[in-house]
Parts: structure tokens; sequence; C-alpha cells
């Protein structure tokens, strides 16, 4: 696995497994000098990813992305609320970020993990300051209804750059997303039409809807150690070398955050700018794999 | 391009600085932090013995708990103590006293804009009051992306809400060097020029952001040069018999 002797029998693969685990800087190391990570990546490669629409049924929209190992499955429900005074013409979006103990084993029932509320608020930033959703779009009848909608990702698998696959798991649920039917009542209360042209009532959006998105904002986490850039990193990776950027840029490269949370490593512009373009690349991979995935569904 | 701001401050101007350190007797290090309106206190306990369950112990752990000035503690505090914990973690020496726990309280005590860098900063001086062993200071500030692309620093409540997208930077200090060959550089750039923490909220051109890196690293030479000048003064002698 890297390693220039390794023959077939059981004592050498032993032998590579102790030292992984023994010294576990010193065996990426001896990786990186041949520019190359223990799975066989080239530095600058993300890890394969896939999308899947719909996964979850009784949800509005819902999606399951997985970034290598690392798996998010996000879904969306809809709830009509009273708006609040100040922006009665605008909707709501409340998005909740949840890690179950089944995705690692560092989280247990008991005590959550540090990374989850981290995640979940700069999620949350992220997504209501990318403008990708127009909350105006939201609302039902000024004033008095709005949609709110539900977004909660729970991550299933643990396994490095939590952030890129919740938000990728968040953005292609929105893209799934179709907003239901509903129709005001006698007593002025909107009620959820079960079927279209039953009811004598009028109802108040015409038909289940999608929603429009604006810019759709992607993202890459990058390790920095010493000289090296490593995109997209393993819980391995993220354990030994603690240093991480995480670039978001959306479709039409505008910065949506820079995200440095300390680490050892000082980040210089060049390390800086050679990260935003490896996140350029992989905004215009991620955006082909959500095209594609859309359109699948679209087909059935 | 002129800006009008609030309070008549220049582009470039920063709010005015107060820091105090020892202030809390009971705390093994102390300081008060105040840029204009913000003000925050920050105590530090510490070494003391024995790291968290998950923590390495061949190293110094730092627990950092953040207090809001009002309200429950929610997602926001939670962030900022992450942040908080990484930077300090990258300025501590931590192999000097391994399987420790040095704690930082940081309690907010008012929120007029650049909360975060106000915090860190204030972190620092009482790293340093309590004798905490560390590579170099951090020094923190706000940048503001207007939308005009104007970048103003240390931006009151106001301006932030108002403003397009703000950056929180946080610089290594100004190193003064003795050796002839002058401050150490790395890949031909001077280590102040380094990023520890980056934070950006909104959405801005990634021009504008180097812009603000640039501006950002010529208001910490000033911050770290009152930094110096704070440190060197002669602590005050707290026995009222002396």
């Amino acid at each position: 696995m890297g390693l220039p002797n390794a023959s077939g029998d059981l004592s050498t693969e032993v032998e590579v497994d102790a030292f992984r685990r023994l010294f576990p800087l010193r065996f990426f190391e001896k990786h990186l000098l041949e520019s190359i990570r223990p799975d066989a990546r080239p530095l600058g490669r993300a890890r394969d990813t896939t999308i899947a629409l719909g996964a979850v049924a009784s949800a509005n929209g819902s999606a399951l992305a997985k970034i290598g190992s690392t798996t998010m499955l996000a879904a969306i429900k809809m709830e009509v609320m009273a708006p609040s005074i100040e922006t009665p013409d605008e909707g709501c979006i409340a998005i909740d970020f949840h890690m179950p103990p089944i995705c690692s084993p560092i989280v247990r029932p008991g005590r959550p993990a540090e990374a989850a509320p981290v995640v979940a608020k700069q999620l949350s930033d992220t997504i209501l300051s990318s403008g990708m959703i127009n909350l105006k779009e939201l609302s039902l009848v000024s004033g008095k209804a709005a949609w709110m909608a539900y977004l909660d990702i729970y991550c299933l698998d643990a396994d490095g750059a939590l952030f890129d696959a919740a938000l990728l798991a968040a953005v292609a649920a929105f893209s799934h997303l179709e907003i239901p039917v509903v129709s005001l009542n006698d007593d002025g209360k909107i009620v959820l039409s079960e079927e279209q042209g039953l009811s004598d009532r009028e109802p108040v959006n015409k038909e289940k809807r999608k929603v429009n998105l604006g810019s759709i904002p992607f993202s890459l986490t990058c390790i920095l150690h010493k000289n090296y850039i490593l995109a997209d990193p393993t819980a391995e990776e993220e354990s030994i070398m603690e240093t991480s950027v995480t670039v978001v840029l959306d479709s039409s490269s505008q910065l949506l955050s820079l995200y440095k949370p300390g680490g050892a490593v000082l980040a210089y512009t060049s390390a800086i700018q050679d990260c935003i373009a490896l996140t350029r690349q992989r905004v215009k991979e991620l955006q082909k794999i959500l095209e594609e995935a859309i359109s699948g569904m679209e087909v059935d | 391009m002129e800006v009008d701001r609030e309070d008549g401050r220049s582009q470039n101007q920063l709010r005015p600085l107060a820091c105090s350190r020892s202030i809390l007797h009971r705390a093994h290090g102390s300081a008060s932090w105040s840029q204009g309106d913000t003000k925050v206190l920050a105590a530090v306990y510490g070494p003391r013995a024995g790291t968290k369950k998950n923590e390495n112990p061949e190293k110094a752990c730092i627990e950092v708990i953040w207090k809001p000035k009002t309200g429950q503690i929610g997602k926001l505090e939670k962030e900022y103590e992450m942040i908080l914990k990484r930077t300090l973690q990258s300025i501590c020496i931590l192999t000097v006293n391994p399987n420790t726990t040095t704690s930082v309280m940081i309690q907010v005590v008012n929120d007029d804009g650049a909360l975060l860098p106000s915090a860190i900063n204030a972190a620092c001086m009482a790293l340093v009051d309590a004798g905490i062993p560390m590579r170099h200071l951090a020094v923190a500030i706000c940048c503001c992306v207007a939308r005009s692309g104007l970048v103003i620093l240390d931006p009151t409540k106001l301006e932030e809400q108002k403003m397009k997208a703000f950056a929180y930077l946080v610089f290594p200090n100004l190193v003064h060097s003795v050796l002839p060959e002058g401050s150490p550089s790395v890949q031909g750039e001077p280590i102040e020029n380094g990023i520890i923490t980056s934070v950006t909220h909104g959405t801005m051109s990634v021009d504008d952001y180097f812009y603000c890196l640039e501006r950002g690293r010529a208001a910490s030479t000033k911050l770290s040069d009152f930094l110096r000048r704070n440190l060197q003064q002669q602590p005050t002698n707290s026995s009222k018999a002396g």
C-alpha cells in the first residue's frame, strides 16, 4: 500500500498497519514526498462524490450525499406559520445538523460531538447569506401565512470534510424540494389540499412547485501541512494534520466564506490562492454532479 | 474614495484601545480589553493537572468557556469557543507542560462590533499575565467590505450589520529581531504575513478578500506596537503598604 517492498505475506501487511498506527505522521509524510496519499489520490483531488435525490420519501425534499465515505442525509419538511412582524412577506428556514453516534466512534450517546454545533452554525450562515433561496418566495399570504422550511442534516458516517458533504446534501435537498399545494379553508386557515380539482376552495398555490435557486454555494476543505496542500481530507488526515482551510465559493465565483480556525501552519497569500484555485475546480465538478442528479430525477 | 463613518473615523482608523492586566485576583492571569465600546474580560486558570478524555496526554490542553452578556449559551458561543481554542492552541507551546489543562474564560461585557477579535486579543493578554509559554502573540482585527468594495477596519455593530461582508483575521504579532539578518521569513514572505485564523461572513469577491488581508496586516502592526508598549509597562504594585 505505498511501501516498495510490500509482498503478499501477512507479516508485511501487519507491519504496515502497525507503522500507520504508531507513527501516523511519518507514514503520511513518506507518501507526501511522492506527491500521493495513502488512498492513491494525488494531493489536489477530492474523493468520489455521489448525490441521490429523494432519499426520504415522506419529506418534501431530501438528498443523500456521499463524498468518499462521508455520508450525509438531508431532509426538508415544510410547515405553515405566521411570519414575523418585521418581515411580513418572507418565509423562514431553520437548519440543524445532527451527528448521531452511528457516525463515528468518537461520538457517544450522552456526549454530543464538539463539531456538531459548529458545523450547524457554519451551514446556517452560509446558506442564508448565499442568497440561494429568496425568502420572499416562501411567502403565502402576506402578513398572515408563510412557509417555514425545517432542514435537518444527519451525518451517517463521519470520515472527514463534514462541512463539504453537509453543504452538498443541503443544496441537493433544496434542488429537490417541492412546495406542496395548500388552500385557504373557511376558518381562514391554510390546509393541505389532498387533490386538485376536488375542492371548491381556491388553492393558494396552484400546483406543486420547485423553489428557484439563486447562486448555489459549493465548498472544499483543504489541509495545510508544511508546503503541501491536501484537498478533501479523510478523518485520519484531519486528526494528524490539524490545520484546515474551508473555502466556499458560489457559482459566480464570489467568496462566501474562507474559514481557517487556528492551526499550527500559517496561511500565506500563495497558499490561500492555491486553495481558492482548487475550490474553483471543485465547484465545476460539483455543479456537473448536481445537474446529472437533477436531470436523472426528472426523467423518472 | 472617502466613506462617512458615523463616529467620524477614517477608513483605516481603529477605535481607541485599552487593556489592563491582573484585574482579577483569584485568576492566575486576567485581562480586560476594550476597543471603543466593545469590552471583553478574559481569565486564565492553569495549568491544572490532567487532560480531558479525548485529548492527547502528551501535550497541554486548552479549554475555552465563552459567556455571552445575556441569553443562553447556543451554537454561536460554541463556535466562538472552538475558534478561540484552536487559535490559542496554535500560539501556545503545548509540549512544555504535557498532560495539563489551561482554562480560558471569556466574559462579554459589551458587544459593539468586532467581538471575536477583541476576545482573542483579551485571551492573549490574559495568557501572558498568567505566564503560559507562547511562541508569539496573536493579533486580531476585523475588516468590513462595503458594497462599493471599500474596506473599513474595526467596525461598530451597526456598521457590521450594514456592510455586505466582514472578515475576522488573526495574524502573529510583529517580530523585532535582534539578529542581523532580520526577522525570519517563509517562502519570501515575513512570518507576520501569515494568517493564523480567518472567519468571514457574507459575500465578497476574492479580490476584496485579498484587499482585506493587506489592510488587516497593516493594522496588525499598529496593534502589535500597542501590545508591546502595554506589556513593557511595569505592572502596578498591588500591595497597599508599598
